[in-house]
């Protein structure tokens, strides 16, 4: 006996069992039929004949108007039949896709890879999510061979599969510079030709890179459009904000950045950040700025790395553990 | 062993009922049970409305089929019309039913055994046949 067959006679037994006694037990069993039916892929309007064929058997003197009826609903429950199996099919689809995205998404995380320098002098700690799977943030580090270390901090304004192959393209750009000219302005400069000529229109970028001088203790600074950066003082545990003027990378094509410079005292953290950490939104509330430094103080005592995680623990409870953009924050912290 | 049963010419909006009433007589005689008879006659008003609604004229021919032991329905839906430019585009789910047009080709295809599709400038032939279970 076929398994249609099989619960045929299940459903006809069922069906005149509740017919005689309308207990509770057997409509609990039928919705376990119904759930094993979407199992095995059984379309409503098979089932409205199963119902049919059914009742024909369990009440023989049924109204020729009643017996007409079915055909009608049957004739209804068609389309309903073929929404339901086109539903089975893109939900298969969907599958497919969502792993091929995951194994690009692997693939991207290998090609962004980037080794946290270690100096004596500068501890250094990075928490970098996607709200998709594929990040459109992007973080990197260089040491040239003095030591002195180049960090950019990068976000492509929108989500997902776009934004990955864009973040990418920065990526080997980046590499293909020569390690020993970190010099932010000059990495900008260049960086938005890249960007200008291999990306298409109403794709933006926008890119801090900071290097970090670490005989000097100087850090020189440039930024295309990107979010100001803050250095939280350890002498008076204030927040000071570091900005540069300059352009989103590829808007035009030839700019020159700006660059700037800040002593950094012992003690002092550096936040370099994209704005999935300052636009974090509650409901429909964003969060204020002074609420993300003060939450960024809060565990400013900490080591590097326990900081980022610290304050990305924390967002992402408030937002109910869904981020809505990427969130990337880097903090580098002067050792005394 | 092929055998012209009916044909009906789709001109107008009602030749889609004439369309199903003459494949749902032939499906009855077929042995056809109720849920096949109702696939049947929805996978002729889909063939009936795209010749209804995208050319001048066509016309839908039913066939008997023996595949021994197996007896089948062959429908045949022919026009004269432009023509479908991209084949693989209307074959895809979501195409017609994302535009609230109806199950479109995917849905024949599924409601039926067995389906061809030929199109070229001067016209356009579906053919598809279902089997008496």
């Amino acid at each position: 006996m076929s398994s249609i067959e099989s619960d045929m006679q299940n459903y006809k037994e069922l069906l005149s069992q509740y017919l005689s006694t309308r207990d509770e037990a057997i409509l609990y069993q039928a919705e376990q039929f119904s759930k094993q039916s979407i199992q095995q892929n059984i379309s409503p309007d098979e089932i409205v004949n199963v119902h049919y064929e059914a009742l024909e058997e369990v009440v023989p003197d049924m109204d020729e108007r009643v017996r007409d009826s079915f055909q009608f609903l049957i004739e209804t429950m068609i389309s309903y039949g073929l929404a339901y199996q086109e539903h089975q099919v893109l939900r298969e689809k969907q599958i497919e896709l969502r792993s091929e995205i995951g194994v690009a998404a692997n693939m991207q995380e290998t090609l962004l890879k980037t080794t946290i320098p270690t100096h004596n002098s500068l501890d250094i700690g990075v928490k970098s999510v996607p709200a998709k799977e594929m990040n459109g943030d992007y973080h990197h580090f260089i040491t040239d061979e003095d030591g002195n270390i180049g960090v950019a901090i990068a976000d492509v304004i929108g989500k997902g599969v776009p934004a990955a192959f864009c973040m990418s393209m920065i990526k080997f750009a980046m590499e293909s510079f020569l390690d020993n000219d970190i010099n932010p302005q000059r990495v900008l400069d260049s960086l938005n030709r890249v960007v200008g000529r291999n990306v298409e229109e109403g794709m933006f970028v926008t890119m801090f890179y900071g290097y970090y001088d670490t005989t000097s203790h100087q850090f020189y600074y440039a930024s295309a459009g990107h979010e100001p950066c803050y250095i939280l003082r350890h002498d008076s545990g204030e927040f000071e904000e570091i900005d540069a003027k300059g352009l989103l990378l590829g808007v035009e094509n030839l700019v020159s950045y700006e660059e700037r410079q800040v002593d950094i005292h012992p003690g002092d953290l550096i936040i370099l950040l994209t704005d999935g950490v300052t636009e974090c939104r509650v409901n429909d509330r964003f969060i204020e700025q002074d609420e993300v430094l003060d939450i960024i103080n809060q565990y400013a005592h900490l080591d590097a790395q326990e900081v980022v995680e610290g304050v990305f623990k924390y967002f992402e409870r408030l937002q109910d553990f869904q981020l809505r953009d990427d969130f990337t924050l880097l903090v580098m912290k002067r050792n005394d | 062993m092929k055998e012209t049963l009916s044909s009906v010419v789709i001109k107008q909006e009602w030749d889609i009922v004439g369309a199903r009433q003459a494949g749902r007589q032939v499906s009855q005689e077929l042995g056809f049970g109720s849920v096949d008879q109702a696939r049947i006659a929805t996978a002729i008003s889909e063939l009936a409305r795209n010749i209804y609604l995208y050319t001048d004229e066509g016309q839908i021919t039913f066939e008997e089929v023996r595949d021994i032991p197996k007896v089948g329905l062959k429908i045949v839906a022919q026009d004269q019309g432009p023509g479908i430019k991209d084949l693989s585009a209307v074959m895809k789910d979501g195409y017609s039913t994302s535009g609230g047009l109806g199950a479109g080709l995917p849905g024949v295809k599924r409601l039926m055994d067995d389906f061809d599709l030929e199109s070229n400038e001067s016209g356009t032939k579906v053919t598809a046949i279902k089997w008496a279970r």
